[in-house]
């Protein structure tokens, strides 16, 4: 019976997760539409356009090779799972305990190794582009990403999410500035990791800058489809790891009662709420980067994530 | 000695270092001056927090000198010294940020290991307070060596002046008369600074330091 409810609650956040992904995209959308004194688009119009795509013919270029057509579900299926094992209105999930965040940070490492193999795979210029920029970038916004979660792991004494979120709840953890400078870090890394605004922009198809929607210039139908899914649930995914990480609060615990789970999904949906309308804040007040600053920005990520280490030796050794 | 007390005066020395670290990324002369008020702006938090913790009012004159001249008098002053001189925007800087940045994580750690293998009897308030003045101290100095342009230079002299402020109240408190004498000593040092710069600038037509060496090179040959 208790397996049955817990294979059940987790069923639902897996559920949550896709169903959720493209309305925070289209909330983020619409709060940038407001900002910029436009009306913009419904915020359910993310699901009508991947509604649309699954109805279209998928056009394949002649040269396409298998991995062409595999990619868009391999890329799916990856983020779908690292979302599954992210707390996000419960710690303590049944499949939370198959894996950690290094897992979770290696799904989505290879997840984008496929799409960037499959930019590549066509032979266009632009996929190969999109491709060695989003290598440049994963160089570095990974690395970053493990000091984080290198220092995350030495101030909860665990890698596992649920643990950490539950420690970060206790209130031995305090006021850390190790913890502050990796939420920083976290921060940049995501807005790298997402295509969102100061690194790349995906409303756009300016050769310039274009850097995830190169690679997906040749998918149509039901493969972009997929690959527009996975590119919400990437920022869901970012998140929802920043929100039980750094603001773990009203988490359900596992084995309370409904009202803890409600609660805890209120909870988790006005956190995606103001994350969203924080995210669209940043991104109508600064500019698009160049290109050749992103290493810099990301490089920042790096050394923030290195300090946050080394700051939590200082409060450690006392 | 745990709890918020703590955990404030470790945000805010923290902080400090955090702000020296954005000092070095800065690219730009007038940002550089921005974020070397938010980083003074810390230190009045910091310096008015010790003073609260330690029931030291004599404290809070220092904050209060930090707050006036440092957060205000003196970036506005290098506001207009930057206009007057009506010089680049842009910082040139001796190597790359990144190696600039590794470099200074590097000083960061120097600064922790050697703190924390001197200090080991202190009260963990102070040996902390410690280890992040001598990073401010060492970051403030490598701002001061990666830089070409000499108003950036007196931006990483008065960071370091932080550090050693920081330093100072960190050890339960100086007393006033040192404090006032720091002072003044380091406003006198800006007057002199912003006297040379003028000077350079007048001679050469640059605040680039460069110039500099290549008119001792030519007298040389």
């Amino acid at each position: 019976m208790v397996v049955i409810s817990a294979l059940f609650i987790q069923a639902f956040q897996m559920a949550l997760v896709v169903l959720l992904a493209p309305l925070l995209t289209g909330f983020i959308r619409l709060i940038k539409a407001r900002l910029l004194r436009r009306r913009g688009p419904s915020m359910i119009q993310p699901y009508r356009d991947i509604l649309r795509l699954l109805r279209k013919e998928v056009v394949l270029a002649e040269n396409a090779s298998w991995l062409f057509r595999v990619t868009p579900y391999l890329i799916f299926a990856v983020t779908w799972v690292a979302a599954a094992i992210t707390p996000t209105f419960a710690t303590g999930l049944i499949f939370s305990w198959t894996a950690d965040l290094i897992a979770i940070i290696a799904l989505l490492g290879s997840a984008r190794f496929f799409l960037a193999l499959a930019g590549m795979d066509v032979g266009t210029s632009f996929g190969g582009i999109g491709s060695s920029r989003e290598a440049m970038i994963a160089t570095l916004a990974e690395p970053s990403m493990l000091l984080i979660i290198f220092t995350l792991a030495l101030i909860a004494g665990s890698t596992q999410l649920s643990t950490i979120a539950t420690f970060m709840t206790s209130p031995q953890v305090g006021l850390r500035v190790s913890l502050a400078i990796a939420l920083i870090a976290l921060v940049m890394v995501a807005i790298a990791e997402n295509a969102r605004i100061p690194v790349d922009n995906p409303a756009t198809h300016l050769e310039l800058t274009m850097v995830h929607e190169a690679m997906v210039l040749e998918y149509s139908g039901r493969h972009l489809a997929m690959i527009e899914l996975a590119a919400s649930l990437k920022l869901l995914l970012y998140m929802s790891l920043i929100a039980c990480m750094f603001v773990p609060w009203k988490l359900a615990v596992e084995g309370e009662g409904l009202v803890a789970y409600l609660v805890g999904i209120f909870a988790y949906l006005a956190k995606l709420a103001i994350g969203g309308a924080l995210l669209a804040l940043f991104e109508t007040a600064t500019a698009k980067m160049r290109v050749f600053r992103v290493p810099e920005f990301l490089g920042a990520a790096l050394m923030l994530g290195l300090l946050a280490t080394l700051l939590r030796f200082v409060s450690r050794s006392l | 000695m745990n709890g918020p007390v703590f955990d404030i005066a470790h945000m805010l020395a923290g902080g400090l270092v955090l702000v020296s670290m954005m000092m070095l990324y800065q690219d730009r002369l007038y940002a550089l001056l921005n974020v070397f008020a938010l980083h003074s702006l810390i230190l009045t938090l910091s310096v008015a927090w010790q003073a609260f913790v330690h029931d030291a009012p004599h404290l809070y004159v220092t904050a209060a000198i930090a707050l006036v001249f440092k957060a205000m008098v003196i970036p506005v002053v290098l506001h207009r010294m930057i206009r007057q001189l009506g010089i680049h925007r842009e910082i040139e800087t001796v190597v790359g940020i990144g190696p600039t940045m590794l470099a200074g994580i590097g000083l960061v750690a120097l600064a922790t290991v050697v703190m924390l293998r001197v200090t080991p009897g202190a009260d963990p308030l102070a040996r902390e307070d410690l280890a992040f003045a001598l990073s401010v101290l060492l970051l403030g100095l490598l701002i001061m060596v990666t830089r070409r342009n000499a108003v950036s230079q007196v931006v990483g002299f008065m960071s370091l002046e932080n550090g050693l402020v920081l330093a100072a109240t960190g050890a339960k408190g100086m007393p006033l008369v040192v404090e006032i004498s720091v002072a003044f000593s380091i406003l006198i040092a800006f007057i002199v600074i912003g006297v040379f710069l003028f000077r350079i600038r007048e001679r050469f037509d640059t605040v680039d330091v460069r110039a500099l060496d290549d008119f001792k090179g030519r007298r040389r040959t």
